[in-house]
């Protein structure tokens, strides 16, 4: 048994690493950084992911749409009925055809979704000289190192290029892009934020609260996740002790 | 032990249509099993439970997808934000796929290892393989359904595998894509055909079993039963310990689904479908990068030499060489020529066996590395190895292979109080002559 | 996984243990059912309606293009919601008739906020097919109300039952005037 569990635990190791060097292959070393989020108590802080949807309307969302994202999702951080609706309302949305057959702009209610900043990609991509601004709703999940990522990228990522590094004009040099060469300009300075809870808005403090808004919006169910997951694991090991228990009782007449 | 009871109900219907003692003998105290089967054999009824678990989470899952490109993955991402435990149905789905074939790849080295494929089991081995083969065009389709664009690019790839056959390539490719590229009538089919198969595979798992019954199960010493006094009962001796199986695997199954949910995943999935860009890095799932590993390492033409005559251009080297990895365990049972069933017994062929199990853990690295560089002979190197270890070592190993002296029965170990070693002194000299 | 161990007949013997592996039996057996019932409500859950359906569980209809006598049929929740401008007869016809008449008694003061708007879920209460009389042209029954054409169910200018095998009188939603002229419904 002590070998069948070993070489089982050797197979599960051997497959895992396999399935991880995969996604490890060409990549650009991100610096780890440790979110609220992480493990199995991780949580998400409702004041950064307030701050983080501040940071994401006034600065992000210019460009960048949050498609999978509706008003009344931003329950999960803390706001209530009222303050939802108030926040629906900066934004206009298409609706209709109306009674004369005509689309209509008209405040959002909590039930619609963002609202993209763009009416399709060619509006959006002649927009932004040519360059696609992605809908940010998974990013969090779309790229390798997910929040990781994205704080480095727009935290850390825009330095000087390195000597004989041409620039291509209309792209900008980032560390961590892949390619380094990225259409985005730095998108966040120093104080381009007034945060409402009176926390100091620098450049790391606001990709980190962005970056844990977008993990939010790419996976709102985490929280639940990681709460039902302890609740389940432990049941089971109750219930395969149990059973090992069982097992061992129906054999104990077996010599083998 | 025939089938008793004193419940009326169960005596009424019995009596009409005799499926209690249908199931008594085929999983129940009326199906005498060898008493010294190990953990290894727990991963037949585990592939059973993951089966099921995929079939059930499977039809909710289809009850709240849109087959459509326009939908299909923004249907994926409302199962995953608005649907009730949505999130935990997929990601169940999603990870159940890897750990079904975790759990039957771990099934088909045990028989490997133990004979288990050897004469009169040949049968029950190739529906086996079927199932297996059913198992990844099943895994495969259902990984184009949420239109991604790993999905996209993986269905356009693989698809694409078929245009490598001689003169009607582009004919099939086209007609398995129902247009000139993977598109909508692709997704719909894909779709059909995910939610079909996996029916046809619990099909062809009852013919399995049917065949497992003829013979009964393998036993790690590969020996035949010999009598009663080899067996127990079915029930409840194996059902409590596939019991406990399922709840250890449960627990693995369950850290990953609450923890690592999109650790064997990849993250260009959660990017939609976009027919004008490919990923920088197409990887298939881990569980198709052996077979991967192997189509990409056919880099060369096969011709007659110093001709330049061309008989197998590379494409379609690299296609038979991945398709043929698996044909070629339809020939194992004639393919291995030793009278010995289980490794236990065979000193040689132990050490093969795992020689063949690190070279497939090999070809899965392989196939995850970029086809460039050191990577390229090393795929080849493993390739070449997977396919000599069954085309040559086995028919060697059979005769060169001096094997183990065998125990007389399954009993005699134990009742001797010690291993086989113990029991040699009395064993039959069943190496060959 | 809804695998209940059985305590079968496995064994035989064993009569010191006997107490200890039933109980060991129960217990496993307990505790499994408990899992099992805990997996199959997020599978049963998972069918009920979902976060962003019932988002949409309110409409606005505005009634101000609506002349007297003249109806509208908006959708709330996928269901056709019957909206009448009742002229000042249908009003009057409908309060005349004693309670004692009707099979599902209910005044028609109750089923209005305001008298001349009648507003109700448009679906037969029978076996759920949209009854006739929105359009001008429609059947409307004996009772001048509506009329539904899949087993002939008549209901008067209150949208109550009068006759046919309907047992209840048409649903109203909850709804409420935002203005004089608009309403939110749901």
């Amino acid at each position: 048994m002590r070998k069948t569990v070993l070489s089982l635990a050797v197979a599960a190791v051997l497959a895992l690493g396999a399935a991880d060097s995969a996604r490890a292959a060409g990549e650009i070393k991100l610096p780890p950084k440790d979110w609220s989020f992480d493990g199995v108590f991780g949580t998400f802080d409702p004041a950064a992911l307030q701050r983080g949807l501040q940071v994401f309307k006034n600065v992000c969302s210019a460009c960048h749409g949050l498609d999978f994202v509706a008003f009344r999702n931003l329950a999960a951080l803390g706001y209530d009925d009222d303050q939802i609706k108030k926040i629906a309302a900066d934004f206009q949305v298409q609706d209709g055809p109306n009674d004369q057959g005509e689309m209509f702009m008209r405040p959002a209610v909590p039930s619609d979704r963002w609202p993209s900043p763009f009416a399709n990609e060619q509006a959006a991509r002649v927009a932004n000289g040519g360059a696609l601004p992605p809908d940010l709703s998974l990013m969090a999940k779309a790229r390798a190192g997910g929040p990781t990522y994205i704080y480095n990228l727009i935290g850390e990522g825009f330095v000087e290029p390195p000597a004989g590094v041409e620039v291509t004009p209309g792209k900008y040099y980032n560390k961590y892009f892949p390619g380094h060469m990225i259409s985005m300009p730095p998108p966040l300075s120093e104080g381009v934020v007034e945060y409402a809870d009176g926390t100091k808005a620098t450049v790391p403090q606001m990709a980190e609260d962005v970056s844990t808004f977008l993990m939010w919006a790419a996976e709102p169910n985490l929280i639940a996740r990681k709460r039902m997951g302890i609740k389940v694991i432990l049941f089971l090991i109750v219930l395969t002790g149990l059973l090992y228990a069982v097992k061992r009782r129906v054999w104990s007449d077996v010599a083998h | 032990m025939a089938f008793q009871t004193k419940n009326p109900v169960i005596r009424w219907i019995e009596y009409r249509m005799p499926i209690f003692s249908f199931i008594d003998h085929s999983v129940g105290s009326g199906y005498p099993t060898p008493k010294n089967l190990n953990y290894w054999w727990n991963f037949g009824s585990l592939a059973g439970v993951a089966l099921m678990i995929m079939i059930a989470t499977g039809v909710l899952l289809a009850m709240q997808y849109t087959p459509h490109v326009d939908y299909a993955f923004r249907s994926v991402e409302r199962i995953m934000r608005d649907v009730n435990y949505g999130w935990l149905i997929r990601y169940i789905h999603m990870n159940g796929a890897s750990f079904f074939f975790i759990v039957v790849y771990i099934h088909i080295f045990r028989g490997l290892y133990y004979g288990s494929y050897k004469a009169p089991r040949e049968l029950l081995w190739m529906l086996g393989l079927v199932i297996l083969l059913l198992m990844m065009a099943t895994a495969f389709m259902g990984y184009v359904l949420p239109w991604g664009q790993m999905s996209f690019w993986g269905a356009t790839v693989i698809t694409n595998l078929f245009s490598a056959i001689p003169v009607i390539g582009d004919s099939i490719v086209t007609w398995l894509w129902g247009g000139f590229s993977v598109a909508n009538p692709t997704l719909n089919r894909f779709f059909a055909l995910h939610y079909l198969l996996p029916f046809v595979i619990l099909g062809v798992v009852v013919l399995h079993i049917w065949a497992l019954h003829r013979f009964g199960s393998n036993n790690p010493l590969g020996i035949d039963v010999k009598g009663p006094q080899d067996t127990i009962p079915f029930a409840p001796y194996y059902t409590v310990k596939d019991y406990f199986g399922i709840g250890v695997f449960l627990i693995a199954f369950a850290v990953v689904i609450f923890y690592l949910p999109n650790y064997m995943g990849h993250t260009d999935n959660y990017i939609e479908a976009n027919p004008l860009q490919t990923p920088p890095h197409i990887v298939p799932e881990w569980y198709f990068l052996p077979f991967y590993a192997m189509l990409r390492a056919i880099t060369f033409n096969i011709g007659i030499p110093f001709t330049g005559v061309v008989l197998i251009e590379a494409k379609l080297g690299g296609v038979i060489t991945m398709f043929g990895s698996i044909l070629i365990l339809f020939l194992l049972p004639w393919l291995d020529t030793s009278p010995v069933r289980s490794a236990k017994f065979r000193p040689l062929y132990k050490w093969f066996f795992w020689v063949l199990v690190a070279d497939v853990v090999m070809l899965d690295y392989v196939g995850s590395q970029p086809p460039e560089g050191i990577w390229v002979p090393i795929g080849q190197v493993c390739t070449a190895y997977y396919f000599i270890h069954f085309l040559i070592l086995m028919p060697l190993l059979g005769k060169l292979e001096r094997p183990k002296p065998l125990p007389v029965s399954i009993s005699e170990p134990v009742l001797k109080g010690s291993g086989p070693v113990g029991a040699a002194a009395t064993a039959q000299p069943m190496e060959k002559a | 996984m809804a695998d209940i161990a059985k305590p079968a007949h496995g064994g035989g013997g064993d009569h010191d243990g006997e107490t200890r592996r039933d109980f060991l039996f129960l217990a496993a057996g307990a505790v499994a059912a408990v899992g099992a019932a805990s997996v199959a409500w997020p599978l049963i859950d998972s069918l009920n309606p979902a976060a962003d359906v019932l988002a949409l569980a309110s409409t606005e209809a505005d009634l101000s293009p609506v002349e007297v006598g003249q109806s509208l049929t908006v959708t709330w929740r996928g269901k056709p919601i019957f909206i009448r401008h009742r002229t000042d007869k249908e009003i009057e016809e409908a309060r005349a008739v004693p309670l004692s008449e009707l099979p599902d008694p209910e005044t028609d003061q109750a089923r209005v906020i305001k008298a001349p708007w009648l507003i109700m879920v448009g679906i037969c209460t029978h076996l759920g097919c949209v009854p006739l009389g929105q359009k001008p042209g429609d059947p409307r029954g004996e009772f001048g109300g509506w009329f539904c054409p899949c087993h002939g169910s008549q209901y008067d200018t209150s949208g109550r039952i009068r006759k046919g095998p309907a047992p209840k009188n048409l649903v109203v939603p909850s709804y409420k005037f935002d203005t004089d002229t608009t309403i939110t419904i749901g």
